[in-house]
């Protein structure tokens, strides 16, 4: 273990958990200085959340145990499988998934659960007079009588933030906290955090993102596997060498040649989807994606992503504008036509859209192409054909299951999206979408799903890859386009374009000052 | 140290244990009532045993009861794979039982192999017409099917009031608020001579071995287990959540009208606002019990016709309320629920590590 | 003529009393629903208050003492439920139902434990209308509102006294919180599982209360059957409500005098109409309800979806 300069404020001994057959964590050894910025790297599936899961009192450990330094700074040990106590230790944690109630204001997300429960009435007067000497000095300003549901992204974060603050959090956990920031908006969290650190708060920062544990951080753990691979001083390390120790091995990035694109597949020409959300609508876009290329739609989260996301998986019907799939225009809106007329679609959420959990894997492939007389006759289905095909998808895709009828649930979040790609890229379709494809995978995951997706467009296809993860927009992509509430810019060649760039467009500044 | 652990795959000897397990655990729960009516539960189910099998007449007597559980359970089955929570069986029971006297008490008139049809048709078309609206209300306004379809029971009991106090009375029935008897030909025809098990019987196992093949099947019932487990999935892969549904609910309540069919043209020969003593809502225990298997209904249609039919004779020979029976159904659906707590988890003994 | 019905003081007075069992109906709902447990056991609860209420009134206890037990059964009712819904995670519907089943058996078994071979249903000396010196002399609102018996006036407190949790307490924060993001309320150190079970027996218990109303005021004896769908009905309004205790407070009444308005229609046009098309009027009412008012944003969010803590 590295030497550590600060008096230690939380320290994990030998921590391990167990989920079945899958090893969590096992044997992590932590130790957080105080006001320092430790950032947790590992892959998705490292076991970075198990662990600030167990730290927070969510889980119990199977071994191992927590102390926190309590106000005398002595290290105590913290009961296990207790949030409360972990609360009463002085822990916060911003999950990446905010917990915080839609409907409630802001206020009243903070104060939840921080008075007795029987008291008459609630102390929102003294709530009020702290959170505001809370907020004007750390400057995470936001409007404490409006619900939840009426703030930003952004602002949802800073309620977090101030929840753990108003609880006087001496340790603050921060699980993925940039994924849903535009880089300025991130910058500004890691100004921010310095803020705070300086006044004596210890931070640990769970990201998978190198540049910004880079900026970010003063100590970098590296998890692999559920094991503690690594621990060095940010000040000492390469991201090259963070990379290494996340993956074990370094990673190729993937391999893709230049290619004259063809004929357009896809024409979006003035579409409109109205919704009183940014999230579900879109503002006349247009877009051409042609054989051949990939067009990768960067942006923040919640800019209307979903919407284009399930306009052209076929399950919203635009108010305004055409639709033309390789030059015919479309009229109907189904998602049953759209598969028929050979657009791949790999949805945003796999266990939600993706899948049928509790059907098997040989189902799930047919999930789309139930109807094709290869696999039912007068409404009899084919189950020797249905099984064959599975076997084929499994044999050709790499699919590691215990077989075709094994029920998908039981498959890791890699296999089952090879599941779905095997059954999005069956038909060969021009025009493939692909929604934040890697989302939780791991690395050789992600390279897998990659690979699929250049050889389709090498094959000739359309593709229009739609992520929140900036480093695979730009390592895929031919051209790229940025959404910004509901509307699309311009596409632009990928070659040769600037990431600060692309970062004010997220933000949507550079149309302001076009 | 005992723990509780997922299960990845649930064995499959557990889909036979679970049922038996809870049915068992279900008459030890009962053991409590029975005690506190002054009754010995060992003593209570040996008469219910022998009241249920102990002569060659009880026996036949299950099986008919059993009948329109059949049906009523597949509806409740078929619905719930599809989560679709029809609870109005029991509404729909009665709609079919009044559909086959309007068609079949002198309507039309012709041979038996054109009258049984037609009534069984107008029955399940009763029920099934029945259950639409809920369906609809369900997947369109995201009204709950639960009470929606409970509701409906209410003014289905009124309506068959109101039309046998009314237009459908029989003039003959001194009096009596019941309907004009089925004609002979529309009369489902006894299976064994002096029992009152009828041709229903045929019917309901017929359809259990349908629905069955048509959940593993077919593509109708590969839809209905995806919109069941997961429509959002189910819409994205194309699938039409509505119309499967609607088609759901059209079965489902054809099912439970069929169950009146029986009732009326198997058993009773004209319906009374007594025809059923509570077969749809049993049909939905009769549904959990078989771990929503049509076949499994049968066996668990048995159970609960068993227990109805020995509770009636326990409590004639013990004087206890016949409400046990109703008891016993009951406690055996909590013990379900309970039981699949079982399916789903696993207990595990730990040694403390070394 | 329907002017003549609506604006008579009986009118509203009967309408007030109809309202009542289902004022604690829903808010019994409300209180599980606003935790994210929708109790469909509400039918045989109520049952079961209707019965344990007259039962010890019937073996010599006072009348408050009956609400009590009633409430006490009921709550014990609504521990099972919760066992099976917050603790498990199973299935609200089929939860709701076997407890409705369980509950409604269990109470028509032990009424016939005790009175074995009874045909007419033994009578209480059930609450008298009050009559409170000043306030029940007052004109219209006298006779309607506090000439109605004591568990009426304890109907009303309670809209005021959850209206009054609800907004302004830190307990009703909680437990608003905990039917819109469970995992919000366990992020700030509270217990889901202990806020959802305390919902349902509280909950649990002003529906029994809801029940005993039948036996104890309206009524003075134990019938088979009396419920007679009141406990759906008031799931529906509970969703007619938005709920909201004051809503949940209108809504009854609303439906209370709709009732009134329909017997006393019955009355007048009972010849020409069979009166079975009346009784279906509520039933297909609170349906009206379902259907117009489902699909609104104030559901609460988490309703229906269990809760199980460190489960991945």
């Amino acid at each position: 273990m590295t030497a550590n300069p600060h008096t230690p404020v939380l320290e994990l001994r030998g921590i391990s958990k167990r989920f079945g057959a899958l090893q969590a964590n096992d044997d992590i050894d932590l130790v957080l200085g105080r006001g320092e910025v430790l950032a947790l790297l590992g892959e998705n599936g490292a076991g970075k959340t198990t662990l600030m899961n167990i730290l927070f009192g969510h889980y119990a450990a199977d071994s191992g145990s927590v102390w926190v330094a309590d106000r005398a700074g002595v290290l105590q040990p913290l009961p296990s499988a207790n949030p409360a106590a972990a609360l009463q230790a002085g822990i916060g944690m911003v999950h990446q998934h905010f917990a915080l109630a839609d409907k409630l204001s802001a206020l009243e997300n903070i104060t939840l659960g921080t008075e007795s429960l029987w008291r008459l009435s609630r102390g929102d007067r003294s709530a009020r007079t702290k959170l505001d000497g809370l907020m004007r000095r750390s400057g995470l300003l936001v409007d404490l009588d409006s619900p939840i549901s009426r703030l930003s992204v952004g602002e949802r974060q800073r309620v977090e933030i101030l929840k753990a603050l108003y609880r006087d959090a001496r340790i603050l956990v921060l699980d993925e906290p940039t994924a849903v920031l535009t880089p300025q908006e991130s910058a500004s969290l890691f100004e921010t955090l310095r803020a705070l650190t300086a006044d004596g708060l210890s931070v640990i920062l769970i990201s998978h993102k190198l540049d910004e544990i880079l900026a970010a951080s003063d100590r970098v753990a590296v998890l692999r596997h559920g094991r503690k691979a690594g621990e060095v001083s940010t000040r000492e390390s390469t991201k090259a060498a963070l990379a290494q120790m996340m993956v074990g091995r370094s990673v190729p990035s993937p391999a893709r040649t230049p290619r004259e694109p063809g004929a357009p597949v896809l024409e979006l020409v003035g579409v409109s989807v109205e919704s009183p959300t940014v999230r579900r609508r879109l503002d006349d876009v247009s877009l051409q994606v042609r054989s051949g290329e990939i067009v990768g739609i960067a942006g923040v989260s919640g800019n209307g992503q979903s919407a284009l996301a399930d306009l052209l998986s076929g399950l919203l019907t635009p108010k305004h504008g055409s639709l033309l799939l390789g030059q015919k225009p479309i009229t109907r809106f189904d998602p049953g036509l759209f598969v028929q007329s050979g657009i791949g679609r790999v949805p945003e959420d796999r266990h939600h859209e993706g899948a049928v959990g509790a059907m098997t894997v040989a189902e799930n492939t047919v999930l789309e192409n139930l109807s094709e007389p290869r696999f039912q006759r007068w409404g009899f289905l084919r189950k020797a054909r249905i099984d064959a095909h599975a076997r084929n998808a499994i044999h050709d895709f790499d699919i590691r299951c215990p077989g075709p009828h094994a029920p998908i649930r039981q498959l890791s979040g890699g296999n089952m999206q090879k599941v779905i790609l095997a059954r999005a890229l069956d038909r060969e379709p021009q025009l493939v979408l692909a929604n934040q494809p890697t989302r939780g995978l791991d690395v050789g995951a992600v390279a897998d799903v990659h690979r699929r997706l250049i050889a389709a467009r090498d094959r000739g296809a359309g593709v229009v890859l739609v992520s929140e993860d900036l480093d695979e927009i730009l390592a895929l992509a031919d051209r790229v386009t940025v959404i910004f509430r509901a509307r699309l810019s311009e596409a632009m060649p990928a070659e040769g374009l600037d990431r600060q760039a692309l970062g004010l467009l997220m933000a949507g500044q550079a149309r302001e000052a076009a | 140290m005992l723990r509780l652990e997922t299960r990845t795959a649930p064995a499959r000897w557990l889909s036979f244990a679970v049922p038996v397990f809870a049915a068992l655990l279900a008459l030890l729960l009962a053991a409590i009532p029975l005690l506190s009516a002054g009754v010995s539960p060992l003593q209570a189910y040996r008469v219910m045993l022998s009241g249920a099998f102990g002569s060659q007449f009880a026996a036949t007597e299950v099986v008919a009861r059993a009948t329109p559980l059949i049906l009523t359970g597949l509806a409740a089955a078929v619905a719930f794979r599809a989560r679709l929570f029809n609870i109005g069986a029991e509404g729909q029971l009665y709609a079919g039982a009044l559909a086959a006297v309007a068609v079949g008490s002198g309507l039309i008139d012709g041979p038996a192999v054109l009258m049984i049809p037609l009534v069984c048709l107008a029955g399940a078309l009763a029920g099934a017409a029945l259950m639409l609206g809920p369906t609809l209300m369900k997947v369109k306004l995201g009204a709950d099917e639960v009470v929606t379809t409970l509701l409906l029971n209410f003014v289905v009991a009124l309506f068959v009031q109101m039309m046998i106090e009314g237009p459908m009375k029989d003039p003959m029935s001194m009096g009596w608020p019941q309907s004009e008897p089925i004609l002979s030909s529309a009369v489902l025809p006894n299976l064994i001579e002096r029992t009152r098990v009828h041709a229903g019987l045929i019917i309901a196992v017929g359809a259990a071995l349908l629905a069955e093949i048509v959940m593993r099947r077919t593509v109708l019932g590969f839809r209905i287990r995806a919109v069941g487990h997961n429509p959002a999935a189910a819409r994205f892969a194309g699938m039409s959540v509505t119309r499967t549904m609607l088609v759901v609910g059209a079965l489902s309540g054809a099912l439970a009208g069929l169950a009146g069919v029986g009732e009326v043209a198997g058993l009773k020969g004209y319906l009374t606002n007594d025809l059923s003593p509570g077969y749809g809502y049993a049909g939905i225990v009769v549904a959990m019990l078989a771990g929503l298997s049509p076949l499994g209904v049968i066996a668990s249609a048995l159970f609960v016709a068993a227990v109805f039919v020995g509770a009636d004779s326990m409590s004639r020979a013990l004087t206890v309320s016949s409400y046990i029976a109703n008891l016993i159904v009951a406690l055996s659906l909590l013990s379900v629920l309970l039981s699949s707590v079982l399916l789903r988890f696993r207990l595990r003994w730990e040694g403390k590590p070394a | 003529m329907i002017l003549d019905i609506l604006l008579t003081v009986s009118f509203w007075a009967a309408a007030i009393r109809i309202a009542t069992p289902l004022i604690f109906g829903v808010l019994g709902a409300l209180v599980c629903e606003k935790a994210g447990v929708l109790n469909l056991g509400i039918e045989g609860i109520m049952t079961v208050g209707a019965m344990a209420g007259w039962l010890a009134v019937y073996s010599g206890c006072d009348l408050w003492t009956g609400v009590l037990i009633a409430a006490l059964s009921g709550a014990a009712f609504g521990l099972l439920l919760s066992f099976f819904t917050v603790t498990l995670g199973l299935s609200q519907h089929v939860s709701g139902l076997g407890l409705t089943l369980l509950a409604t058996s269990g109470a028509y078994f032990t009424y016939r434990v005790i009175l074995p071979n009874q045909s007419t249903p033994p009578r209480i000396t059930p609450f008298q209308p009050l009559d409170i010196p000043v306030l029940s002399d007052l004109p219209v609102i006298g006779p309607i509102l506090f000439s109605q018996t004591a568990l009426t006036l304890l109907a009303f407190v309670l809209v005021g006294l959850l209206t009054w949790i609800y907004a302004r307490t830190p307990l009703g924060l909680a437990l608003k919180a905990v039917g819109e993001n469970p995992a919000a309320v366990e992020a700030q150190g509270l217990s889901v599982a202990w806020l959802r079970t305390g919902a349902v027996v509280a909950g649990s218990a002003l529906m029994a209360i809801g029940g005993a109303f039948l036996t104890m005021s309206a009524f003075d004896a134990f019938f088979f059957e009396m419920v007679a769908g009141r406990g759906w009905i008031c799931i529906a309004l509970t969703v007619f409500a938005s709920w909201q205790p004051g809503k949940a407070l209108l809504a009854a009444i609303l439906f209370g005098a709709f009732d009134a308005f329909q017997v006393r229609l019955q009355q007048v046009a009972g010849g020409v109409v069979p009166g079975q098309v009346f009784l279906m009027l509520p039933y297909l009412l609170s349906i009206l309800a379902l259907v117009i008012w489902s699909r609104q944003a104030s559901a609460p969010k988490a309703l229906m979806m269990p809760y199980l803590r460190g489960q991945r």
